[in-house]
C-alpha cells in the first residue's frame, strides 16, 4: 500500500528533509513581525487595567503626553472611529475585541489606553504616567460562581447537550461504576513570540507585519472593522514564534493599527509577556464529572461526561471538553452535558487541542480508574472497549490504526508484565515507578484553502499559497507537496507563503493546515500537469503523442508514460515546442462533505508514560514517554516526529506543571511570567519517543493526510496521571498534579480541593 | 519616572562613598534588581554599579583553613571551583540547583544574599505589600500563599527568602564581611537577614551604604565535607524556586554524631538554621529515629501563614532526607541533577 501512495504522489513527500527555513532561524535571519522597522516608525505601548471589573475613572493623559518623546496617547476619547463595533463578530473564529470603546473594564489586563512615542522607553514611561484610577466592582473568577447556565453550543457549534442510548440504565446495570470529578485550571498559550504588529497606513491601504494563524480571516476582519477593502490590506506573516491558537486577530494588534491611524505614521506594538495573560485568550478552566459503568468483565455500559467551564461576561467560547467521549470508546450509551459560569476574565479561546486536552485527561483518568475497579490491565481494558465504529453515529472510521498504535507503543515501551496493582515498582534508588497509558485522538479537520501553481518555461515550478509557519514546518512540508504535485524535485520549486496577497490558505489551526492547504497545492499542481499533458498528447512531435490510454505521469521534470517511464520528454521541451511561456493552475482544498458524512475521521494514538515519584516528598518526574500515532499519510517524518514530541511535552505540562494562579479577590493573574507560570524544562522530559504508525486513509482527502499538530497532548496528560497513580496508589484528580496535591491526597484521599 | 543616578566606582571606597546617597542600591549582575526596576517594584535613586570595581572576585584559601569568597564571584565560578567543591560540596550542590545555567553564569555571591523575595504581591505594584511599601498591608495574607513562610513570619509579612546558596552557608556558619561608611565589620550569616516583625522592609542588617564584600566559611565548616548534602523540592526539575529545601552536614565518629548542622530553605524570610535540631543530633546514633526527632524540633515553632500547612510536614520530610543523605556520605561527584530527589540516592530509600 505504501508503494502505491509513493507512486501516486511522487518522491518528495515521505522524506525526512530538514526545515528549509532552519538556517535562517538559527542564524537570526528569519524576520519575525517585530523585526520590521519601517522609516518614521513609532513605538506603541499598551496600558492594561489593573482591576478586573469596573470603570476607569481617570487617567493622567496630560502627564503621559508631556513626557519627552511621547507623540500621542490613544484613549476612548480620541480613538479613531471604526466601521464596526468591536463586539460585532463579522468572521468565523473571531472574538469580541477591547478597542477602547468605552471606560468599562471587563477583565484584568484589558487595554485601557495606548501610548505612542518615538522610543519604546518613552512609550513605556508614558503608559506608566497614565496612573489610571478605577471604580472597582466585586469580581468572580472561579468555577464556584453561583450563576450557572447551560450553553446552547460548545466549541465551534458542537451541541451543548447530547444523549445517546440509555445512560441511566447502563449505569444502573453496571457491575463496576465510577463517579469522579476532575478539575483543570486556566492556562495561557505563552507562545515565545509575543503578539505584535507593525502597521503602516497609506490612505486606505494598510500594510502590516503581524503574526497570524489566519491571514485571510484577519484581512477580512480588519476590512470590516475599518470599513476598507480587504484587497487594500497587505499582511506579511512569514514566521510565527508559536501560536497555539492565540494568534488569530487580537485586540492589541488592532490597537496598534488604530495607533498608526491616529498618528499618521507607522507604529509598532509588541505585547510584554505579562500582557499575554488577558487580552489574547486562554484555555478555560473545567470541572468535569465522569459517570461511567462497566460489566464485570470490563465492557463499558455507559459514559456520562459532564463539564462545567467558564466564559467571559461578554463573549462566547465554551471549552468543549466532553466531546472526546463521543468518539473514543465503545459504549452503548453516551451522554454529554455542559454548563458554564461567567467570569471577570478575558474570553477563553482555542488553545492546544481545545476541549480534547482537558477532556482527555479526565476521560483517560476515569477509564483507568474503572479498569482498576475491574481488576483489568488498563491497556486490555481499552482494547476491550475498542470502538470499531464511531460509537454514537455508527459510522465507520475513514481509517483507524489505533490497535496498531497500542501494539507498537506497548512493545516499544515494554508494557508487558506491568503489575496490575499500584506501588509495586521501585528503581535502584528506591523511588516509586509507575506506568500509565492514555489513548490519543484528534479529529481530521479541514478548512478552505486555495493555491496557485506555475510551471515555468525552464521547467521549474512556482507554487503559492498564503500558508502559515508557526514552527511546525509549513515552509518545508508544503514545498514537498508542491514538488510532488508538479513532478519536480523540491529544489526546483519556488514556494511562496506567509503573505495575504497570495491565495487564501485557510487557517493554521485545528491541526488541519497541511491537509487543507496541501490539498489545494496538490490540486493546483495537478491542473498544471493536466494542461501540460494535453499539450504533449496532442502534439504529433511528442514521444508521448497518443499515450492517452495508458496515461502519463510527471517524474523529475519530465512527463513520462505510466507504463514505461523511459518514454517521455522534459517539461521545458514540451513548453518550448508549444511556444508556451508558462502554464498556470489553480486548486482548492476543502473537506469532502459526502465523505465526511459517511466516515468518522480521526487521528489516533497511544501514549505510554513512566514516572518516578519520591515516596516521601511527592516530587514527580516523567522519565520516559513513548507515543505511537496513526495520522494517515506522513509528508515529512522528521517534522511530524517533532510535532508529536512537542505535543507530548505539552501533555507533561498539562499533567504536572501548567496553571494560571488568579487571585480571587482581584481577578489578576499572579504568575504572569515564564519564571512562575511553569512549563516543562529539559530536565522534566528526559526520554521521548514517537512512533509513526503506518495508516493509509483513502477517504479523508486526496493526500490521505490527517493532522499531527495537537494529538500529542491528548493521551499523554492522562497517561502521566495514570502512571502517577500506578507509582503511588494516589489518584490526583485536580490538575496539574503537584507536590502539594500528592501530599494532601496521601493524607486524605479524595478531599484535595 | 524613576530617574536614577548611575555611577561606576572603581574601588570599594568609591563605591561606599557613592552609595552614601539615600536610596542608593548596589548593582552586581542585576538578575533580580533590574527585573524589579522594570516592573516598578524597586525604585532606587542611584545605582552604584559594582561591575567596574577591581577585586572582590577571588576565592581565597585562608591560612586558618577557611575560605573567603569575594562578593563579586559568579555563582557558576564558585560552584565549579575544584578546591571549593571538595571542601564544601553541599554549597556547590545548592548553587547548581538554583536558577538556570545562564543566570548562574552572571549572578554573584553578594547578590544572592541580597536577592528579594519572589512573593507575587511584593513584585506586583498594584498589590499591598509592607515589604515594598511599608504600611500598605499584605495582600499575600488571604491570597495566593501556598509557598509562603511557616516559620518566623509576622502579621505584616509572610514572604520567604528564595536563596538556595544561603541554606548550606548558614548551616556551615558562614560569616558575611561588610564594609561601610563607618568601617568594616563581620557578622554571621545567621544574623544577616532579618525576620519581618513590624518592619518587613528591613531585610538585612546592612545600614545605608554598607556593602557586602565577601562571605567567609570558617575552617571548621570544611569538617563536614565528607557528609553534607543539600536537597531541594520544587515543582519542576529545574529552574524553579524551592517549595522547601534543606542542607545537612554531619560529623560521625564511632557510630555517633559528634556534630550536626541543619538549615532549611523556603520556610522563612531568612535561611533557617535549626539549632535545636543540631543540638539534639549531637551524640545521637545516625538513623531514622534521630532524624525524625531532629526534623520535628526544626519545625517546632512552625505554623501556617495561609493555605500552606502542608509545608510544615514537607519541611520535616526534606530535613530527614537531607540528614539521611548526609549520613550516607557525600557522593564523589556532584549529581547531574544537583539537590534533586531524582539524583542517585546512596543506599536507596527504604519503605
Amino acid at each position: 500500500m505504501a508503494e502505491v501512495l509513493h507512486m501516486r504522489h511522487g518522491s518528495n513527500a515521505g522524506q525526512p528533509i530538514t526545515r528549509r527555513d532552519g538556517v535562517l532561524k538559527v542564524t537570526g535571519q528569519a524576520r519575525y513581525a517585530a523585526d520590521n522597522h519601517p522609516p518614521d516608525m513609532l513605538h506603541a505601548v499598551l496600558a492594561g487595567s489593573r482591576i478586573a471589573r469596573g470603570r476607569v475613572v481617570s487617567m493622567d493623559i496630560e502627564a503621559a503626553q508631556a513626557h519627552p518623546g511621547v507623540v500621542a496617547v490613544m484613549a476612548p476619547g480620541n480613538r479613531p472611529p471604526l466601521a464596526l463595533h468591536p463586539d460585532d463578530k463579522s468572521v468565523p473564529f473571531s472574538f469580541c475585541l477591547d478597542l477602547l470603546q468605552d471606560d468599562r473594564v471587563r477583565y484584568a489586563g484589558q487595554p485601557i489606553a495606548v501610548v505612542i512615542a518615538e522610543t519604546l522607553e518613552a512609550a513605556t514611561e508614558g503608559a506608566a504616567l497614565l496612573a489610571a484610577r478605577y471604580e472597582a466592582e466585586p469580581v468572580e473568577v472561579t468555577l464556584d460562581a453561583e450563576e450557572v447556565f447551560v450553553p446552547q453550543a460548545v466549541g465551534v457549534g458542537d451541541p451543548g447537550e447530547f444523549w445517546h442510548g440509555d445512560v441511566e440504565g447502563g449505569l444502573a446495570a453496571a457491575a463496576r461504576r465510577l463517579e469522579a470529578t476532575y478539575e483543570t485550571p486556566q492556562q495561557f498559550h505563552n507562545a515565545m513570540e509575543p503578539h505584535s504588529v507593525v502597521a503602516a497606513w497609506d490612505g486606505d491601504a494598510l500594510s502590516l507585519d503581524m503574526p497570524t494563524q489566519g491571514l485571510a480571516l484577519t484581512q477580512m476582519r480588519l476590512a470590516a472593522l475599518f470599513g476598507i477593502r480587504a484587497e487594500g490590506i497587505h499582511i506579511r506573516s512569514p514566521f510565527l514564534g508559536g501560536g497555539f491558537g492565540s494568534k488569530l486577530l487580537t485586540g492589541p494588534q488592532v490597537l496598534g493599527i488604530l495607533a498608526a491611524k491616529l498618528v499618521g505614521r507607522p507604529v509598532k506594538l509588541v505585547l510584554r509577556r505579562d500582557q499575554m495573560y488577558g487580552p489574547v485568550t486562554h484555555r478555560a478552566p473545567t470541572r468535569q464529572r465522569l459517570r461511567i459503568g462497566a460489566t464485570e468483565d470490563g465492557a463499558l455500559t455507559a459514559i456520562h461526561h459532564h463539564v462545567r467551564t467558564a466564559v467571559s461576561r461578554f463573549d462566547e467560547f465554551f471549552e468543549p471538553a466532553a466531546g472526546i467521549s463521543r468518539t473514543l470508546y465503545a459504549a452503548p450509551a453516551i451522554a454529554i452535558t455542559n454548563e458554564a459560569v461567567r467570569l471577570d476574565t478575558g474570553t477563553p479561546g482555542f488553545m492546544r487541542a481545545p476541549g480534547l486536552a482537558s477532556g482527555s485527561i479526565a476521560l483517560e483518568s476515569a477509564i483507568d480508574e474503572l479498569a482498576q475497579a475491574c481488576a483489568m490491565d488498563p491497556l486490555e481494558f481499552r482494547l476491550r472497549n475498542y470502538a470499531e465504529v464511531e460509537p454514537v453515529s455508527g459510522r465507520s472510521f475513514s481509517s483507524k490504526a489505533l490497535r496498531e498504535c497500542y501494539a507498537e507503543g506497548a512493545a516499544r515501551f515494554g508494557w508487558a508484565g506491568r503489575p496490575l496493582e499500584s506501588r509495586q515498582m521501585r528503581d535502584e534508588n528506591g523511588l516509586l515507578v509507575g506506568w500509565g497509558v492514555g489513548t490519543a485522538t484528534f479529529p481530521a479537520h479541514m478548512f478552505q484553502a486555495a493555491a496557485r501553481a506555475v510551471l515555468r518555461r525552464d521547467g521549474t515550478g512556482l507554487v503559492e499559497t498564503g500558508a502559515h509557519d508557526m514552527g511546525q514546518g509549513a515552509w518545508t512540508v508544503f514545498a514537498q507537496i508542491a514538488a510532488d504535485s508538479l513532478g519536480l524535485d523540491v529544489e526546483q520549486v519556488e514556494f511562496r507563503a506567509g503573505s495575504s496577497d497570495l491565495p487564501d490558505a485557510g487557517i493554521a489551526g485545528g491541526s488541519g493546515h497541511t491537509a487543507t492547504a496541501g490539498s489545494a497545492i496538490q490540486a493546483a499542481g495537478e491542473q498544471v500537469i493536466a494542461r501540460l499533458t494535453e499539450l504533449a498528447l496532442t502534439d504529433p512531435r511528442s514521444p508521448l503523442f497518443g499515450a492517452g490510454n495508458v496515461g502519463v505521469v510527471p517524474r523529475k521534470g519530465r512527463l513520462v508514460r505510466w507504463d514505461d517511464e523511459n518514454r517521455g520528454e522534459s517539461f521545458a521541451d514540451i513548453l518550448a515546442r508549444a511556444g508556451v511561456a508558462e502554464i498556470e493552475g489553480h486548486g482548492s482544498g476543502a473537506a469532502d462533505t459526502a465523505m465526511a458524512e459517511r466516515y468518522a475521521m480521526q487521528a489516533h494514538g497511544a501514549v505510554f508514560a513512566e514516572v518516578k515519584v519520591d515516596p516521601d516528598l511527592g516530587q514527580i518526574r516523567a522519565t520516559r514517554l513513548v507515543g505511537a500515532f496513526a495520522a494517515g499519510r506522513i509528508i515529512n517524518p522528521r517534522l511530524v516526529r517533532s510535532q508529536y514530541y512537542g505535543g507530548m511535552i505539552w501533555g507533561v505540562s498539562f499533567a504536572l506543571h501548567e496553571r494560571a494562579v488568579l487571585d480571587p479577590r482581584t481577578g489578576r493573574v499572579m504568575n504572569a511570567d515564564l519564571g512562575e507560570y511553569h512549563v516543562p524544562v529539559n530536565a522534566d522530559v528526559p526520554s521521548l519517543e514517537a512512533i509513526l504508525v503506518e495508516e493509509d486513509d483513502p477517504h479523508v482527502n486526496a493526500l490521505g493526510i490527517k493532522g499531527v499538530g495537537e494529538i500529542g497532548i491528548t493521551g499523554t496528560a492522562g497517561a502521566i496521571a495514570n502512571a502517577v497513580w500506578h507509582a503511588t496508589g494516589i489518584r490526583v484528580r485536580h490538575f496539574p498534579i503537584g507536590i502539594e496535591r500528592m501530599l494532601r491526597e496521601a493524607r486524605a484521599p479524595g478531599t484535595a480541593g | 519616572m524613576n530617574r536614577f543616578d548611575y555611577v561606576r566606582p572603581h574601588t570599594v571606597a568609591e563605591a561606599i562613598a557613592a552609595a552614601a546617597m539615600p536610596g542608593s542600591a548596589y548593582l552586581a549582575a542585576g538578575t533580580n534588581l533590574l527585573d524589579l526596576m522594570k516592573i516598578g517594584a524597586a525604585r532606587p535613586a542611584r545605582l552604584v554599579d559594582l561591575n567596574y570595581l577591581s577585586g572582590l572576585d577571588a576565592i581565597e584559601q585562608l591560612p586558618d583553613g577557611g575560605v573567603r569568597i569575594g562578593a563579586r564571584v559568579r555563582n557558576a565560578d564558585l560552584a565549579h571551583d575544584a578546591a571549593f567543591r571538595r571542601q564544601f560540596p553541599a554549597v556547590c550542590e545548592a548553587l547548581l540547583s538554583g536558577a538556570s545555567a545562564q543566570l548562574r553564569n552572571v549572578a554573584t555571591v553578594g547578590g544572592n544574599l541580597l536577592q528579594r523575595t519572589r512573593c507575587a504581591y511584593f513584585q506586583d505594584t498594584a498589590s499591598a505589600c509592607n515589604r515594598r511599601a511599608p504600611g500598605s498591608g499584605c495582600d499575600a495574607r488571604g491570597g495566593e500563599n501556598r509557598l509562603h513562610a511557616v516559620l518566623g513570619w509576622s502579621e505584616g509579612c509572610i514572604a520567604t527568602h528564595p536563596s538556595d546558596f544561603c541554606v548550606p552557608l548558614v548551616a556551615l556558619g558562614a560569616v558575611v564581611e561588610i564594609e561601610g561608611p563607618a568601617g568594616a565589620r563581620a557578622i554571621p550569616l545567621q544574623d544577616f537577614h532579618l525576620l519581618p516583625g513590624e518592619t518587613p522592609e528591613r531585610e538585612s542588617v546592612l545600614t545605608p551604604g554598607e556593602l557586602v564584600v565577601a562571605v567567609r566559611l570558617p575552617p571548621e565548616a570544611a569538617g563536614f565535607a565528607a557528609q553534607s548534602r543539600y536537597v531541594k523540592l520544587r515543582e519542576r526539575t529545574s529552574y524553579a524556586f524551592a517549595v522547601v529545601s534543606a542542607a545537612a552536614g554531619l560529623r560521625i565518629e564511632n557510630g555517633r554524631i559528634t556534630e550536626a548542622r541543619l538549615a532549611l530553605g523556603g520556610v522563612a524570610a531568612k535561611p533557617w538554621r535549626a539549632e535545636a535540631a543540631e543540638a539534639a543530633l549531637a551524640g545521637a546514633a545516625p538513623g531514622a529515629a534521630a532524624f525524625r526527632h531532629a526534623a520535628e524540633l526544626a519545625l517546632a515553632g512552625a505554623r501556617p501563614s495561609g493555605d500552606n500547612a502542608f509545608k510544615i510536614e514537607l519541611a520535616q520530610r526534606i530535613a530527614i532526607r537531607a540528614l539521611t543523605l548526609a549520613a550516607a556520605g557525600t557522593p564523589d561527584r556532584l549529581p547531574a541533577l544537583p539537590a534533586s530527589p531524582f539524583a542517585p540516592i546512596p543506599g536507596g530509600l527504604h519503605g
